[in-house]
């Protein structure tokens, strides 16, 4: 569908002009985070008492742990993201293959793996996965998280796959004839002139997908694997199930969360204006 | 029905196929209860960021500087932060610090239950996604057509109404489409607040009957049956929304 | 070459409705006619980048419409350069001229690279062998891409419209080259816009219109006394 394009734009009369779009700065988030947590630590240091430590004193001591528990989603998704890439790179090539029967299994797959809900393919992957795989005389562990990884690897794969093929498709038709017409075969055509030229088109879909990988890897913690959730679980039963500790808790990983995908989400953004493609 | 359980009763005993959701009337009702509460919370979220959507969409076109920070705070902030942990944050830490309320029965309970908080939660957090998608909708309406409506006397809302969001939603509607599948994917979430949603009523049953593998095909399969039903439906108004000789296709 | 009634159809719109020429080695022929007549669709058929329905295009023996066909062995021996250049953005010229010969026809690296920096300096861009495409004029492009086409030793070279994306200035380095194949004995066939040009270098033109071939013979012929009238409005919507 054709987009009426931002260059129909001249000056427009004021009232009617479109606003320019905000630019966060930094810092308004200082502000805002001083406006959350000034009045909140003037409130609970008036609601210490004795035998009851302040929350942000309490966040403060389990935050090294709920650090590690942090840098665990961060490998998991590492780690999903590499396995899924790569695998998601062959089912791309799949996607578009000349063979029909390649490319209905594919796209079985890719709609498969694409409309399941991720939560449901972790228990999937937990549920149906051995424990331990038996390779020729070798016996392999299959712990929780590993299990969890290759569950969240399923969708980054289809993803990954549907990336490749847009990217493909939207390489112009005049080099697949200029490389058909200098005799490569279809493999040498894929390998050394289309891909190559999608590499750039692909990184901001890419990082996209891995910026929604790393959210999801909290899902994790339903399916019993240890991750910061979980761990924040078992900080607030430690300090004896207090509720009121949630929100603050709750609210300072969310914003580890947000200072890990940020500069993800505006890398992302100054890639996709970048290497902005003219199709 | 008594006829296709027994066959299915019949498919057990042979074969080892266990699917007591069509056979077994217990597992049978709670099964179609938990799918019926999945279709609510998927329509009810649906429903909602569309609203989000078109109200934060006006809000960024505002011209108080300090909306326009707000509204892009919050969006910042629902995009990039896990959908999961901002349900835990509503769901246990906001309702923590709300009042509670008396039951009929005499006992307290949260004054917002499960259902409810999942419903907010997965609405801001789609609504998020949905305020950008209408706000690249309504700047792709040409100038001139804002103009044209100025001139017809038009005000700033009814033209907003009237003339710049019907054509702005025909532009968005392919990106809109791909946020409102994810919702339905994302209401499995009410899972880990024991809303019994189809995946929680779903865990229920392979946890009674032992039948994992079964059920996690029927899940499966349902799943991405609500979902390309969800997309045919999208397919329809697209077309019944479609400008002719508009699309360059 | 010899093409034999050959039809082609896009669904239902018949674009080539029995075409049939020949040609002999070192011949170099113009294809003219207006736009949609089937020229362009016609050069794809000769080295199988379009299939056709009926009919047959024989190039040195080899029976293009044939099931088996081996396409690769076919374009090794017959060269195309495209209307729109289609160099490989993400090489430098010297790369794009030499990828095929080592990647396809497997010839050491250090004999294809004096060849191309041969074809480089022919086509008069020598200088130019590290440039990337995104860095040169599209006349210097256009004579890349013929390189690259060259670099293969075809026997026989496709031109489909090559001069049609160029400005009135760069249109001429490259008909310089062009002609310059030409008087060196290489089979060509050529679908263009450039009467003067075509007049010059063609041994034979072709004008088709309408997907059927309406008249041929040299140029002088050809030019001067038209015989059939569509050529005759044809050339004078020309003048």
């Amino acid at each position: 569908m054709e987009v009426l394009h931002r260059s129909a734009f001249r000056m427009p009369p004021a009232h009617l002009a479109p606003v320019p779009p905000v630019r966060l700065r930094a810092w308004f988030g200082l502000v805002l985070i001083a406006l959350i947590v000034l009045p909140a630590a003037f409130a609970d240091a008036a609601a210490t008492t004795a035998g009851r430590a302040g929350i942000f004193a309490t966040l403060a001591r389990w935050t090294p742990l709920l650090l590690r528990g942090f840098g665990f989603n961060i490998l998991i998704s590492f780690v999903a993201m590499t396995i899924g890439t790569a695998l998601g790179a062959f089912l791309g090539i799949g996607l578009i293959s000349l063979s029909r029967p390649i490319r209905q299994v594919s796209w079985t797959l890719t709609q498969f793996f694409r409309n399941a809900p991720w939560l449901v393919l972790l228990f999937f992957a937990m549920f149906m996965l051995p424990f331990q795989l038996r390779i020729g005389g070798l016996l392999i562990p299959l712990p929780d998280w590993m299990k969890a990884v290759i569950g969240l690897s399923l969708p980054v794969m289809a993803n990954v796959g549907e990336i490749v093929r847009g990217a493909v498709l939207s390489i112009p038709s005049g080099q697949w004839e200029a490389a058909e017409s200098l005799a490569f075969s279809r493999h040498q055509q894929i390998w050394t002139i289309i891909l190559p030229q999608c590499v750039k088109r692909m990184l901001p879909p890419w990082m996209n997908l891995y910026a929604i990988l790393t959210m999801s890897t909290v899902l994790a913690s339903i399916v019993g694997v240890n991750e910061v959730m979980t761990l924040a679980g078992q900080v607030e039963a430690a300090e004896g199930g207090r509720t009121d500790l949630l929100a603050p808790l709750y609210g300072w990983i969310l914003l580890w969360f947000f200072l890990y995908s940020y500069p993800i989400a505006r890398l992302t953004l100054w890639l996709e204006r970048r290497y902005h493609v003219e199709i | 029905m008594n006829a296709v359980a027994a066959w299915f009763r019949q498919l057990y005993q042979t074969t080892g196929i266990n699917l007591p959701i069509i056979y077994d009337p217990f597992d049978r009702a709670r099964f179609l209860r938990g799918l019926d509460m999945t279709i609510e919370l998927s329509v009810i979220t649906i429903l909602a960021s569309i609203v989000i959507g078109i109200v934060g969409a006006w809000l960024q076109g505002s011209r108080l500087v300090w909306t326009r920070r707000i509204m892009q705070g919050y969006i910042q902030v629902f995009r990039n932060t896990p959908p999961l942990v901002q349900l835990y944050f509503f769901y246990f830490g906001l309702s923590a610090l709300l009042p509670l309320r008396k039951t009929s029965y005499g006992t307290t309970a949260p004054l917002i239950g499960g259902f409810a908080w999942v419903c907010i939660s997965l609405s801001f957090f789609a609504g998020a996604f949905n305020v950008e998608i209408f706000r690249s909708g309504i700047e792709a309406v040409p100038r001139s057509t804002r103009e044209a409506a100025e001139a017809l006397g038009y005000s700033r809302l009814k033209a907003y109404i009237h003339v710049i969001l019907p054509l702005a939603f025909r532009v968005c509607l392919p990106a809109l489409n791909n946020n409102l599948v994810n919702l339905i994917k994302t209401t499995t979430l009410a899972y880990a607040v024991a809303v019994p949603e189809l995946l929680y009523v779903s865990a229920q049953i392979w946890s009674d009957d032992t039948n994992v593998p079964e059920m996690m095909v029927v899940l499966l399969i349902i799943y991405v049956g609500l979902v390309g039903l969800l997309v045919y439906i999208m397919h329809k108004v697209e077309h019944a929304l479609r400008m002719p000789g508009y699309s360059r296709v | 070459m010899k093409i034999a009634d050959v039809h082609k159809s896009f669904g239902h719109l018949e674009v080539l409705k029995g075409v049939s020429l020949e040609l002999m080695k070192g011949d170099v022929i113009c294809i003219i006619g207006p736009s949609g007549s089937g020229k362009s669709t016609l050069i794809r058929c000769i080295n199988a980048l379009t299939p056709f329905q009926r009919g047959s295009i024989k190039v040195m023996g080899i029976e293009v419409n044939d099931q088996h066909l081996d396409k690769r062995a076919l374009r090794r021996r017959v060269g195309m350069v495209f209307q729109q250049y289609n160099l490989f953005p993400h090489r430098t010229a010297l790369q794009n001229v030499m990828m095929a010969p080592i990647q396809v026809l497997h010839q050491p690296r250090k004999e294809v690279e004096a060849r191309a920096r041969a074809l480089m300096k022919k086509v008069r861009l020598e200088g130019k062998e590290n440039s990337y495409p995104g860095e040169m004029s599209g006349g210097q492009q256009q004579r890349v891409a013929i390189a690259r086409s060259l670099a293969m030793n075809p026997e026989v070279m496709l031109f489909d419209e090559v001069t049609a994306a160029l400005d009135p200035e760069t249109v001429k380095e490259v008909l310089v080259t062009i002609k310059q194949l030409a008087d060196e004995g290489m089979t060509c066939i050529l679908v263009t816009h450039e009467m003067r040009f075509a007049r010059d270098v063609a041994d034979r033109i072709y004008f088709t219109d309408r997907g059927v071939i309406v008249e041929h013979g040299p140029p002088e012929e050809f030019f001067t006394s038209p015989k059939d009238a569509r050529t005759r409005t044809f050339l004078g919507q020309l003048s």
